[in-house]
């Protein structure tokens, strides 16, 4: 590089090039210190200390070892029937689940669909209405599901339906912010031309907007049900459906053989689903921008 | 010229046959309407529950607490703390557990395979069932709730940091080793200037997210805000819930701005 600018440098660019040196070296050093002193902070709010990390790993190995009863290699099948003694009920719980994770996509997406065209810049109805549909995106999507699922088990009682509720009210945020973005980045060519036909903004939406950003959307709502699932699983912790309240009460009891074996079924269940969903999404979506 | 018959024939391969999405949407439809039946969505329970929820809401106006406020906010600060240190504590593990997952950094596609299935494998359990287990070995407080985050962060990280790695352009690692450069070379010359804007702009947005299961993991006892937040609404607490709710939106926002400006920082600044 040096060589090849000696002009260059006459015609006083070195300093520059000196100067522009020396701020991205201060710059590194401003975030790398920035970083650090951030970490040590929080290490000190967190109570992180190496000793008490040390000190639990043999404890969650200990864990680990209880939660997998003697499994014989002669007698395997026996074994492991044991230990899946409750099977039946397990996979019925699993169902419950995936359907909660399914059916919460489904509300969630819908909804978030249709509001948000009203958040989006450039199709809004209005400024109003425009910043309240925002807002109340931001909300359902900031306020954590299990927040919700606490709430709604108080209003709809124990079971899966304050669950389907609380996933649901947060894929709506969730959705209906990626798809306002989505609806921001279209082509406003053909919804000039339906418009120019005579096109209301209902017809605009349906005929010009959705099929530019279908691809996207599919690949959101694949990909949001992904996260739906894993919800799905610990949003029984707080009594509102699916496998989640079976491990939990496992956990409490310190029944740790069910512990494990409802542990290993789940997390082959999203493991699975999870792959399935992922395959689909690029097969479907894979021409979509991101 | 297209004739007539060829440009229907090329308008109906363009459609295809309706019937087989056709089947699939009704499929779905038909889960969906059965899941909606058997979750209890569709009859009394849902009808019966909306009186109970507009009244729990409205006794969550006005918030009410502020005599708690230093509790909150201490509170507040571990939850904070909790999703930033367990965002980097996994970056650090997930960086070079990427480059293990990656096909262009680990061409032997048994091992790379076995890798990526084992990062999945941590993905796969959610923070909230990691928590549980942390609080098992290390006890209550945020140190189980940062050890949460990390280990769903490392699996969750080094897929997209193995993706990102996988997708850089072959052009410049091959031009460092036209130009006698080898192995680590490669890759720091090569692909490490092309995939760090993205490596970072992609923890920054899984910091943003790490804030959010943050304050809920307290829940079961991993420290910060959830604790507080749960055991208002077991008391049916409303006022104290609502202000605690406020707070976790306001500390979510302010991540979330900052993490904005970092990232157009990232991007534009270099």
């Amino acid at each position: 590089m040096n060589t090849a600018t000696p002009a260059l440098a006459d015609a006083g660019f070195a300093p520059l090039l000196r100067e522009r040196a020396r701020r991205d070296a201060v710059r590194a050093a401003t975030a790398i210190a920035g970083l650090a002193g951030a970490v040590l902070l929080t290490a000190d709010v967190a109570g992180f200390e190496p000793g008490r990390l040390v000190a639990g790993l043999p404890r969650l190995g200990e864990f680990l070892v209880l939660m997998v009863p003697e499994l014989a290699l002669r007698s395997i099948v026996e074994d492991v029937g044991h230990w899946y003694w409750n099977i039946g009920h397990w996979l019925m719980l699993l169902l419950d689940t995936v359907l909660m994770a399914g059916l919460a996509t489904a509300l969630g997406t819908i909804g978030g669909a249709l509001l948000s065209f009203s958040a989006s810049r450039n199709l809004t109805r209005g400024p109003v209405v425009y910043w309240i549909v925002r807002r109340v995106l931001e909300f359902a999507r900031a306020v954590p599901d299990l927040v919700f699922a606490i709430i709604f088990v108080f209003s709809f009682g124990l079971g899966p339906l304050a669950g389907v509720l609380a996933i649901a009210v947060h894929t709506l945020g969730a959705q209906g912010k990626l798809f306002a973005e989505a609806n921001e980045n279209v082509d406003m060519g053909p919804l000039f031309g339906v418009r120019a036909c005579g096109g209301d903004r209902r017809e605009e939406i349906l005929w010009a907007v959705v099929p530019q950003v279908l691809p996207n959307w599919v690949s959101f709502t694949f990909w949001r049900f992904e996260i739906n699932l894993r919800s799905a699983t610990i949003i029984g912790f707080v009594g509102a459906g699916g496998i989640g309240v079976e491990l939990y009460d496992a956990l409490r009891l310190n029944y740790y053989d069910d512990t494990g074996a409802i542990l290993l079924l789940v997390a082959l269940c999203v493991f699975v689903i999870d792959d399935a969903s992922e395959r689909l999404r690029l097969r479907i979506a894979g021409g979509a921008r991101q | 010229m297209t004739s007539r018959a060829e440009l229907e024939r090329l308008l109906a391969d363009g459609t295809g046959n309706p019937w087989p999405m056709r089947i699939v949407w009704l499929a779905l439809a038909g889960v969906l309407a059965y899941a909606a039946v058997a979750l209890g969505l569709l009859g009394p329970q849902f009808v019966n529950g909306l009186p109970k929820l507009a009244g729990a809401i409205g006794m969550m106006f006005p918030p009410r607490g502020i005599e708690h406020m230093p509790e909150f906010l201490w509170a507040l600060a571990e939850t904070i703390a909790m999703g930033l240190l367990g965002t980097v504590l996994g970056a650090v593990v997930a960086f070079p557990l990427s480059l293990l997952c990656a096909s262009t950094t680990l061409p032997i596609r048994g091992l790379q395979f076995g890798f990526r299935r084992f990062a999945d494998s941590l993905r796969s359990l959610d923070h909230l069932i990691w928590a549980i287990v942390f609080v098992r070995a290390v006890g209550l407080g945020p140190l189980a709730g940062v050890l949460a985050i990390a280990i769903v962060d490392v699996g969750n990280l080094s897929k997209l940091y193995s993706e990102a790695i996988d997708n850089a352009a072959k052009g410049p690692p091959e031009g460092v080793r036209a130009a006698g450069g080898q192995g680590a070379e490669t890759f720091r010359w090569g692909i490490l200037p092309q995939v760090l804007p993205n490596i970072a702009s992609t923890t920054l947005y899984m910091w943003e997210s790490n804030t959010r299961s943050a304050t809920i993991l307290g829940i079961v006892g991993a420290g910060g805000i959830g604790y507080q937040l749960s055991d208002r609404l077991r008391v049916y607490e409303w006022g104290q819930a609502s202000l605690i709710i406020l707070l976790i939106l306001v500390a979510v926002y302010a991540i979330d701005l900052i993490s904005g400006r970092l990232r157009r920082m990232l991007i534009e600044g270099r």
